[in-house]
């Protein structure tokens, strides 16, 4: 055993070593051009749904990844954003669909992650009922896109439903009915901490699933367990202007376009709010209160306001996701917002890191693409192995997730990519003071933060 | 000029009166000491001042204001802001954001320019964090601002936390056993900051202190507490020569024996082995 120890901590050394060296001067532009070329054109050349493709496409969605962590400058890291989230990715996704669905539900789940992260993340407040809102924002449209909406209304049934331009105006009105709701919950349960909290806003998002259920009597607002189908569209208005340009896609993949942009331009939107909120005097109060809500009272930070304006934000966000998500799907039913749901977004900020951004989309990414991808391809290889059929493989997604998060927690317990004050702030003055990025070069204060994990 | 008056403050914890129709005043620009005993009610008579309790009776004035139907937070905008006796940083924020957190009463930037960075909003900041950094240089903190404030060495967190109770452009400060657990050096060095916080920066300062060789040298007025009740009040030399503060450190058998060496100065080394034996304090009988 003592032998194995230095000899171990060797391999570190050389590994460390050579992370640093390939993180310098111009070796990360290479590595990152070379990996997202290769990775980009093997997968383009297989879009077939397989399990290649599966690893493919996580390999694709690690270039992100790689260029977050990478010492590169920054306008360099924004290239490769924007051609890989504007291009590369649509592009595969109108090869294989499957995976531009996957990619749009990445999107809104990370939208969710990031709404609850304010909460839990930032401000402390376990809040086990936030799928309610994202069901609200669901409930909102699919309601008044139907006929569904003649019944609460039936003096202005010829209103209803509502013209499909009019899901733009909706979204924004799920964003005020989504914070109002979040002060909703927020005013009764601000003097609840830690498990009394939790309890409540789990009843809470029980309430509202409840209540979606059995709002078919007496007047059908919901539609009940049966759940509301044919949910209005938005309009194509741009479907003129892409077929001039000579694109020839059918109507499906454009609506599979148009959502995925959709959710891309909220998901910047949210990552935009997220992160000056953070480095604000607002978010400094969130963190302060999570760190000593005695302490923070005592600096002048007043408690009702700020937590009830972080219930707001995550809740806005949630219900304008919610939108998109019911124009999207056409169909949504109670269990869609089950405990179970809320449970799994908690589990993507956990998994990323609380309060930590970038931790959070990673987190949710992954446990996405597990769920909706790798743990089905996972159970399906399994099910090769001859298990007795009563242990039905897809029974063994839930496991492995169970088995993830406790490795997780065991052996990462601040998540995959922990909160970092220090990266933040420095970031934080980057955006202030854009003329020193091009003085210095990016991260040169701080050499060791790339490929740090 | 009473900057600050408290009159017949009471606070109980059942039938614990912790703070017993306690009257004080102090002046705007003076160095005032509260001492006593353990469990005298010291720490609780800054919570009831800071708004972290209310008081069961009695009032409170500052500036001219009553204090009683307002929040902490109002409070601190108000001018009061404190320390605390087991230091309470916000560990995971570095230190020049737990100096941005004090300063939030001052910050006014609404969530819209916020999220659109108003030049306003810029500004607010960008002063914001000048001042932040003159404070921190203050204090000597200023080349660890980035670090994070559980990373910091203990005597330069209690030094963190006059900074941050700086920030808030406070008239006055409370500071709750700002040299516990400091050594000698440490201690001196902690006695010119606070030194320093009125002659230079002009603010009122109260602290609450054990180390008899910092009250004494350094408070204009001292108060002292037992049992919640205010037994005595007046300069370092009244304090010293005054046989209830006597009594009420060593216990009723010690009166007759330290009668004569009351005027003995180094009444730091007495109270330090009090304080470190409190079986002394639990013999004492009942009031
Ligand atoms: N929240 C509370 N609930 C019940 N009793 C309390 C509470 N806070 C303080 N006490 C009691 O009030 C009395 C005064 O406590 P306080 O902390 O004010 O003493 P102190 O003078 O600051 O002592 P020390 O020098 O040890 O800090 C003590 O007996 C303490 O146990
Ligand atoms: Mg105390």
């Amino acid at each position: 055993m003592a032998q194995t120890n230095p000899q171990s901590s060797l391999q570190v050394g050389t590994w460390d070593q050579l992370k640093t060296r390939l993180n310098r001067g111009i070796w990360p532009y290479l590595l990152i051009t070379t990996y997202s070329l290769v990775v980009t054109l093997l997968l383009f050349r297989n879009p077939s749904t397989s399990r290649n493709t599966d690893i493919l496409f996580v390999l694709f969605l690690g270039i992100m990844l790689l260029t977050y962590k990478m010492a590169l400058r920054p306008e360099f890291k924004l290239a490769i954003a924007a051609l890989f989230l504007g291009i590369g990715l649509p592009y595969f996704g109108t090869l294989n669909p499957f995976y531009m669905d996957i990619a749009t539900m990445v999107g809104i789940f990370v939208v969710l992650a990031l709404g609850l992260n304010v909460t839990v993340g930032f401000v402390g407040l376990l809040d086990l009922g936030y799928i309610a809102f994202y069901a609200a924002g669901a409930y909102l449209w699919a309601i008044f896109s139907t006929r569904q909406a003649q019944n609460i209304f039936p003096g202005l049934a010829h209103l209803f439903p509502v013209p499909p331009s009019w899901f733009f105006i909706f979204m924004l009105l799920a964003l005020v009915v989504g914070a109002c709701m979040g002060l909703l919950l927020g005013s009764p349960v601000l003097r609840l901490r830690g498990d009394y909290l939790a309890i409540v806003t789990l009843g809470f998002g029980e309430v509202i699933r409840v209540l979606a259920t059995n709002l078919d009597r007496p007047v059908n607002i919901t539609n009940g367990a049966q759940g509301i189908r044919d949910i209005g569209r938005p309009p194509l208005f741009f479907e003129p202007w892409v077929r001039e340009m000579g694109v020839d896609l059918s109507q499906g993949q454009l609506y599979q376009l148009f959502f995925y942009f959709l959710v891309l331009l909220v998901l910047g939107f949210m990552i935009m709010v997220v992160y000056r909120l953070s480095n604000s005097r607002i978010g400094r109060a969130w963190t302060a209160i999570r760190e000593d809500e005695t302490a923070a009272i005592a600096m002048g930070v007043p408690l009702v306001r700020m937590k009830l304006t972080a219930f707001a934000v995550g809740a806005s966000f949630a219900a304008v996701m919610g939108t998109i998500f019911a124009a999207k799907q056409l169909f949504i039913n109670p269990p869609t917002f089950d405990l179970l749901r809320s449970i799994n977004v908690l589990s993507m900020v956990i998994l990323g890191g609380m309060g930590s951004i970038p931790g959070v989309i990673l987190g949710a990414t992954l446990v996405t693409l597990l769920n909706l991808q790798l743990l089905p391809r996972l159970a399906r290889e399994l099910s090769v192995l001859q298990i007795p059929s009563q242990f039905d493989p897809t029974q063994y997604q839930r496991m492995l997730f169970g088995l993830l998060l406790i490795l997780m927690t065991i052996f990462r317990p601040a998540g995959i990519l922990p909160e970092d004050r220090r990266r933040q702030e420095l970031e934080g003055n980057a955006i202030d003071v854009p003329a020193e990025i091009e003085q210095s070069p990016p991260q040169a204060t701080e050499p060791d933060v790339g490929m740090k994990s | 000029m009473a900057l600050l008056q408290a009159k017949n403050v009471t606070k109980q914890f059942g039938g614990l009166l912790a703070v017993n129709d306690v009257t004080l005043t102090i002046d705007r620009g003076s160095i005032v000491s509260v001492i006593g005993p353990n469990g005298a009610g010291k720490t609780t008579f800054f919570n009831v001042l800071t708004g972290i309790y209310k008081p069961d009776k009695g009032s409170i004035t500052f500036n001219g204001q009553s204090l009683l139907n307002l929040r902490s937070d109002q409070i601190t905008a108000c001018g009061i802001t404190r320390t605390f006796q087991n230091i309470r940083l916000f560990n995971n924020m570095t230190v020049l954001e737990n100096v941005l957190v004090g300063m939030h009463s001052r910050l006014h930037a609404p969530m819209w320019n916020i999220i659109f960075r108003t030049p306003t909003m810029r500004q607010e900041e960008r002063q914001a964090r000048q001042k932040a950094r003159e404070l921190l240089h203050f204090v000597g903190l200023d080349d660890k601002r980035d670090d994070l404030a559980k990373n910091l060495p203990y005597g330069d967190q209690r030094r963190l936390e006059i900074a941050r109770a700086l920030a808030s452009e406070p008239k006055m400060v409370l500071l709750d056993e700002p040299t516990a657990g400091m050594n000698p050096h440490e201690t001196a060095s902690a006695t010119r900051l606070i030194q320093r916080l009125r002659d230079d920066m002009g603010v009122t300062v109260v602290l609450i202190e054990h180390d008899m060789k910092v009250v004494m040298s350094i408070s204009e007025r001292i108060s002292v507490l037992d049992y919640g009740i205010k037994i005595a009040e007046g300069t370092p030399d009244d304090i010293r020569a005054n046989p209830r503060v006597i009594e009420a450190y060593l216990g009723k058998g010690a009166t007759q024996e330290s009668e004569a060496t009351h005027q003995d100065p180094e009444i730091t080394t007495q109270e330090a082995e009090v304080h470190t034996t409190p079986e002394v304090r639990r013999q004492k009988p009942a009031l």
